[in-house]
């Protein structure tokens, strides 16, 4: 383990790093302005047209394809000005040697220009996909430029940690679980003692608190992670290393419908916008446990609690079938079965069975039973 | 007066003086002019004009007044010219009671000679240009007293002359009345008068007629008369109740004096030339023919006699019927030069622009062009184009100050009496309804009385009625002058060789909207002039040029180099308004930029202002695509 003057030494080492990206950057568009060239920003493609599947190594990268983002383009300009104010904004942040939100950021960069009505940005939707530009351009990552996002996930289980130095014990935490941050890299997180066995991700938070409730996993040896829908940066990462450093499986409980499916497949091999990612969070080997479209039969749940699928989900669960990542066998049974049977099914279907069916039957069967697709 | 004397409702018949064939192709009007000349003595002169005072452009109480105007300012500016004086015009319109106008018309020309002022105002066809082949203004000595006539007719008064010819003269002062059964002038009183003038002629006429602004009215005759003359300065009076106008002369050269010519042989139809051989004092017909035409060189005229058939030793009297034919045939068949054209005098394109400068001031583009002078079956003629864009004429109305008497809006000056919703009615073009639906927007209640209006709210009623034109302006079609040998043509505009030509353009190429077929649409003003020694009128009331393809080319050739320019004009100032756009936007971002870089790389912000600043320049002029 490292000791704090390290990792305040590495903290240091890397925010320098960072900073020297963001000039260089800055002082590539003055050489090109000066040779009255149209200062541009290589902004690789985040887009379904360049990713692509890496068979090998189960994950989806980014491609090599990048887009010109340039000054004197009347419909760049304004983008290209806020590439450099975000990237102002995160100097400002290294400098200083804090970090905020992203939420943050959209309020230091916002103002109104000039003598003009318009502002910089006009809402955070504008800003964040910037950001995300940003990161990709200097080849960095979000955390590197001092920028979080809210917290979301949370987190109980047989695992003792340090955040920001303070020592959580994940075993009490009450009903509400320890809060996963946004950053949660070596410097700022560091595992201690680890009696889990596995660590079981779900989707849903009320089925989480049901499983806490039951102390399920005090009981099964695990840790809790819940994800509240597709899971934030800071709960891919730390499943992620908690699958390296502490050598866990790690099983994954959505929802029977075409988001659930995908939740777990972005666990498993990254997301398309955020491919540049999927090195770093994608974990491969994540067994999904269910819901599967087999279930239904297998655990004999009551017809009356499935819903039919809408038109979206259709649509949905017919495009995924064509991504690459889906096209395993299993897979495509798994899509093909569900669109076959006209209806999803959410995890609460399950408490038809009896409210603890859950946490005493199907979740127990099921590792045993190593039924699982990965 | 006898009942025949008495103005009829609208004439509506087509009936013609005997004699009198349908007017077809233009030299036969030229013959049937001349019958009309002579043969009119044995009827009862009034009994012709009443029957044909639509011919004679005197159809409606307002178009009587517009074309008496006309006819004693085009006798006034030929005399002037004539006379090689700089022509200074008085136009004087008063009003007597609700229909009952006086017109009075002074010039600063040579006067008239006391016995030859009964024979000028009380004759109808007197004083003849019909062998004249030169340009010239081209009345043909029906008008001022056809005028004076019709206003005998409708309201018993005589017309009133004052004229002087030498300051050390006296002047005279005539009343003049027409005897409609003889056709003959009476002088009903002759006195000597003091009269301020050294020289000059003063008409009053009193009619029955309707002052209307707006189009074709005397104030656009007037303003059109000044562009068409700008050696001319012309002093208006309207009626009380709208504004005194004053066109200052724009060059003190009067024009050059057109040269008479003989009609070329292209140029004479069968009868003229009858007549013409059997006028000749020639003894041969190659003589004759040398003599009588221009361009006809003694080969000429062998060449005319052999394709003919005719011995070049025949009489030119004795030539009969089938003769003179295969003599007219042979001519069309003999190749002659195109007639000299110097006698063509235009207005010339440095006096057309300052007068639409005068007329259309502030516009943003001006475009003025002569052409070299072209021939048309025989006869030179010549077209020039004046045309003014944008500024001005994308609406603004004329206004005038706000005083004790009243506030002047849109040209007029509102009625203090009256609700203001009346009252804006006087502005032409703006009816009750619209008065209304404006003062609704200006926020100003319809009912009040335009005297208690502050300066205030004139103001938002100005700003209404200038937004208002300036909307209607973009869909309106342009506004078209035709001028023939310097006169203004007022009715029938459909119906001429300029309005198709101009139709016949495509002005879509130039960027200025057009209907399919029809007239341009937008701020532009478009002036048209085609001066010759024989324009080919499509009928008697001179109103609209007849549609012979050579004029026609000639008028779009013309236009169209005017168009170009304003085509170009306007695609620069699009290219200039992207570009300045695309300037400002850069601008725009640059600064935000200068203020990032300059914290990223520490670098000043005026060396990064400057650095993209020029590079700004750079890209603003060239396009995104590239």
């Amino acid at each position: 383990m490292a000791t704090k003057r390290e990792l305040a030494a590495l903290r240091k080492h890397k925010s320098q790093q960072t900073l020297r990206k963001l000039t260089d950057l800055a002082e590539k568009v003055v050489a090109q302005a000066q040779r009255l060239e149209n200062p541009s920003v290589e902004i690789p493609v985040r887009a379904l047209s360049n990713v692509r599947f890496n068979k090998k190594k189960q994950i989806i990268e980014m491609g090599d394809r990048t887009q010109s983002r340039t000054l004197f383009n009347v419909n760049m300009a304004k983008r290209f000005a806020q590439t450099f104010l975000v990237a102002k904004a995160c100097k400002e942040l290294l400098d200083a040697g804090k970090t905020t939100s992203i939420r943050d950021l959209y309020y230091m960069t916002k103002h109104t220009i000039g003598r003009t009505s318009e502002n910089t940005f006009d809402d955070q939707a504008e800003s964040d996909p910037i950001i995300e530009d940003l990161e990709v351009a200097v080849d960095t990552l979000r955390e590197e430029l001092h920028l979080f996002a809210s917290n979301r996930g949370s987190m109980v289980g047989e695992l003792t940690l340090v955040d920001a130095g303070d020592t959580i014990d994940a075993r009490r935490q009450g009903s509400g679980g320890w809060a996963v941050p946004s950053i949660v890299e070596d410097e700022v997180i560091q595992f201690k003692k680890c009696d889990a066995k596995f660590v079981l991700l779900v989707e849903k938070d009320a089925v989480w608190r049901r499983l806490n409730e039951d102390k399920f996993w005090r009981k099964h040896k695990c840790i809790l992670i819940q994800s509240q829908g597709q899971p934030a940066r800071g709960v891919r990462r730390l499943v992620r290393r908690m699958t390296d450093e502490l050598n866990l499986p790690l099983y994954v409980l959505v929802d029977n419908d075409p988001w659930g499916l995908y939740i777990y497949s972005v666990i498993k091999q990254g997301s398309i916008n955020l491919a540049y990612e999927s090195v770093r969070m994608a974990v491969p080997k994540a067994r999904f446990l269910g819901l599967s479209s087999y279930d239904r039969e297998r655990y004999d749940l009551p017809d009356d609690s499935t819903i039919m699928l809408n038109s979206k989900d259709v649509s949905r669960a017919k495009q995924m079938m064509k991504y690459p990542w889906f096209a395993e066998r299993k897979w495509q049974r798994e899509l093909k079965k569900m669109l076959d049977s006209k209806v999803k099914l959410e995890i609460e279907a399950l408490s038809r069975k009896g409210i603890t069916f859950i946490s005493e039957e199907y979740l127990p069967r099921k590792i045993e039973e190593r039924d699982w697709l990965v | 007066m006898s009942a025949v004397d008495r103005p009829a409702g609208p004439d509506g018949t087509s009936r013609r003086p005997p004699g009198r064939k349908k007017a077809g192709s233009t030299p036969r009007k030229k013959r049937s002019a001349e019958r009309l000349a002579r043969g009119q003595r044995d009827i009862s002169v009034s009994e012709f004009f009443v029957k044909n005072r639509h011919l004679l452009g005197f159809d409606s109480p307002a178009r009587a007044l517009l074309t008496t105007v006309k006819e004693a300012v085009d006798n006034a500016l030929d005399a002037c010219e004539e006379a090689g004086i700089l022509p200074t015009l008085l136009v004087e319109i008063e009003q007597r009671s609700e229909d009952r106008y006086v017109v009075a018309l002074q010039d600063n020309g040579p006067g008239i000679v006391v016995g030859q002022v009964p024979k000028i105002f009380g004759k109808l066809l007197y004083g003849s240009k019909f062998h004249a082949l030169k340009q010239s203004r081209g009345q043909q000595g029906i008008g001022i007293s056809a005028a004076g006539m019709y206003g005998q007719i409708t309201t018993g008064k005589p017309v009133r002359i004052t004229s002087r010819t030498k300051p050390e003269h006296p002047a005279h002062y005539l009343e003049v009345i027409i005897n409609t059964k003889k056709n003959a002038p009476e002088v009903i009183r002759d006195t000597e008068v003091d009269w301020e003038e050294p020289h000059g002629t003063r008409v009053e006429i009193e009619l029955q007629g309707n002052y209307k602004s707006g189009k074709h009215s005397v104030d656009e005759y007037l303003e059109q008369t000044a562009l068409a003359n700008p050696h001319a300065e012309i002093f208006y009076y309207p009626p009380k109740g709208r504004k005194d106008v004053v066109y200052p002369r724009l060059t003190d050269e009067l024009p050059a004096e057109p040269a008479r010519i003989k009609p070329h042989p292209y140029g004479v139809e069968l009868g003229i030339l009858m007549k013409m051989l059997k006028d000749s004092k020639a003894r041969h017909i190659t003589t004759a023919l040398r003599e009588d035409f221009s361009r006809v060189t003694p080969k000429v005229a062998d060449e005319i006699c052999k394709v003919a058939g005719l011995s070049p030793k025949a009489r030119p009297t004795t030539i009969a019927n089938r003769e003179a034919e295969s003599l007219f045939k042979a001519i069309q068949k003999v190749k002659i030069r195109n007639p000299s054209t110097d006698c063509i005098v235009p207005i010339g394109e440095e006096l057309i622009r300052k007068g639409l400068e005068r007329e259309i001031e502030n516009a943003s583009f001006y475009s003025v062009r002569t052409r070299p002078p072209r021939v048309y079956r025989g006869n030179p003629f010549q077209v020039e184009v004046g045309l003014a864009y944008g500024g001005q004429l994308t609406g603004l109305l004329d206004h005038g100050d706000i005083t004790d008497g009243g506030a002047w809006v849109g040209g007029v000056r509102l009625n203090p009496t009256k609700k203001v919703e009346m009252a804006l009615t006087a502005i032409s073009g703006i009816t009750r309804k619209k008065a209304v639906a404006l003062l609704l927007k200006a926020g100003i209640d319809r009912a009040t009385k335009t005297g208690m209006l502050t300066p205030h709210q004139v103001g938002l009623l100005r700003d209404v009625l200038d937004a208002e034109v300036r909307s209607e302006t973009a869909t309106r079609s342009i506004q078209l002058v035709r001028l023939a040998n310097r006169v203004p043509l007022q009715y029938q505009q459909s119906a001429c060789a300029i309005h198709k030509a101009v139709c016949e353009v495509n002005w879509r190429r130039y960027q200025v909207s057009q209907p399919r077929g029809g007239l341009p649409q937008g701020p532009l003003v478009l002036v048209v002039h085609i001066a010759s020694v024989w324009v080919p009128f499509t009928s008697e009331s001179k109103e609209a040029i007849a549609h012979y393809s050579e004029i026609i080319d000639e008028i779009k050739r013309c236009v169209m180099d005017c168009g170009r320019e304003l085509g170009s004009y306007l695609s620069r100032r699009k290219r200039h308004k992207a570009q300045a756009e695309r300037r400002s936007k850069f601008d725009l971002y640059c600064g935000e930029l200068v203020e990032a870089l300059h914290d990223l790389t520490g670098r000043r912000r005026a060396e990064l202002k400057k650095i993209l600043d020029s590079a700004a320049d750079h890209y603003a002029e060239v396009s995104d695509e590239v």
